[in-house]
């Protein structure tokens, strides 16, 4: 029995000693902080929807073409499928799910208002790309969108959709 | 007796015939050869670098034909495009997803460089290229590579108000150090590297100034590949 715990604890060990590169990382996301035991070479994208348990970001391409992994490290867009998670740490993470309390962002209400989604598998990257449009413009123009819109794919083509939606957060925003 | 004479006259005549010949030969193919440069003598002199040697129009176009090159090649043109989209490829097509240069040259929104370039290569083939800074110049100084003729470009890096505000020392800083430049040999999986190593890049950047920062006739044209 002695025999066996030992020779646990140096498969634990060894396992511990090849896997060097796994640590307990701790993630601040959507203002929460989490404890996670990975790679810091591993996607935040896995880590977030794997480890910390946060579906809303979803995985499209895995190499940073079509933005349906968006997420903001510090208010600013990354595309979380390329992003190491290494470069996430010490950093304000936010999510769809944190993007406000109560699914309540003038554009989550203007998404919900033009019914924009189809299928809905891009609309969480698309969204958050908006935001950083909006922080940074307040009164965007078709061009600002076109250019600011541009890395995010939609296969449903809801992009006049998105357009009119963005608009009118912008107006909501303005109003407030 | 007449004869051994003159055998012995016409084998002393033929040899120095020869060595005549030889010694021209020599002269003639080292002046053509392009192991024309001189070492450069490099003096640091506090925090600048004085680089001096004697003017030489050749070598010194010489040696900037071949920092044209490399200047030309989609490693280094395709983050200096004509338009305010950058390129992308070894056919310098526009970057996917048309993201734009913005003020700082750091991108737009969602769209800025470092929403998907991440600091290092992400691995992969043909996936983004990583450098913790990168950026395409900045609006106000767009420092334009596409398109560019060999004298356009040689005088555009020469003059500080086209060169972002560098004289000799901060040029050969730049090509030495800045880590976009040296990534240009890094590239990432899947794609082709400037002609040259970036040893010789920097070496024939220094030879060009050093011998007199030459511009190359406008006549002159650079190598297709």
């Amino acid at each position: 029995m002695r025999k066996q715990q030992l020779f646990t604890y140096y498969i634990i060990t060894k396992v511990s000693f090849v896997n060097n590169n796994y640590y307990m990382i701790t993630l601040k996301v959507n203002e929460k902080a989490y404890e996670i035991d990975a790679s810091i070479d591993m996607p935040l994208l896995w880590a977030l929807r794997d480890l910390v348990g946060l579906t809303g970001t979803k995985f499209g391409c895995g190499v940073a073409q079509c933005g349906a992994c968006t997420v903001h490290l510090d208010g600013e867009a990354v595309r979380s499928c390329v992003t190491k998670v290494e470069r996430a740490v010490g950093k304000n993470i936010t999510t769809i799910e944190g993007l406000s309390l109560d699914n309540d962002h003038p554009l989550q209400k203007a998404w919900l208002e033009f019914d924009v989604p189809q299928c809905g598998y891009c609309q969480s990257g698309q969204i958050m790309s908006a935001a950083v449009l909006l922080r940074e413009n307040p009164s965007p123009t078709d061009q600002d969108i076109d250019d600011a819109m541009a890395g995010n794919i939609c296969r449903c083509g809801t992009y006049p959709r998105i357009r009119a939606a963005i608009h009118q957060a912008a107006k909501t925003l303005k109003n407030k | 007796m007449m004869i051994k004479k003159l055998n012995n006259m016409i084998s002393r005549k033929s040899m120095i015939l020869i060595a005549f010949v030889s010694i021209t030969a020599y002269v003639i193919a080292n002046s053509f050869s392009n192991k024309t440069y001189m070492p450069i003598k490099i003096e640091q002199i506090g925090n600048s670098t004085s680089v001096q040697q004697k003017k030489d129009s050749i070598t010194s176009v010489k040696a900037y034909m071949k920092v044209h090159a490399v200047l030309q090649h989609p490693r280094c043109m395709n983050c200096h495009p004509s338009g305010d989209i950058p390129l992308q490829g070894e056919d310098s097509h526009l970057h996917a997803m048309l993201p734009k240069r913005g003020v700082d040259g750091k991108g737009l929104y969602a769209m800025k460089c470092n929403s998907c370039h991440q600091p290092t290569n992400t691995p992969g083939l043909h996936t983004p290229p990583g450098n913790p800074n990168w950026h395409l110049p900045p609006a106000d100084m767009k420092m334009v590579f596409q398109g560019k003729s060999p004298s356009e470009l040689a005088k555009q890096l020469l003059n500080p108000a086209t060169n972002n505000h560098k004289n000799h020392e901060q040029l050969i800083e730049h090509v030495s150090h800045d880590k976009l430049v040296i990534g240009g040999w890094n590239p990432g999986e899947g794609r082709e590297l400037p002609p040259g190593t970036h040893k010789e890049f920097v070496e024939n950047f220094k030879t060009w100034l050093a011998t007199g920062a030459y511009i190359p006739s406008e006549k002159i044209k650079a190598d297709k590949k």
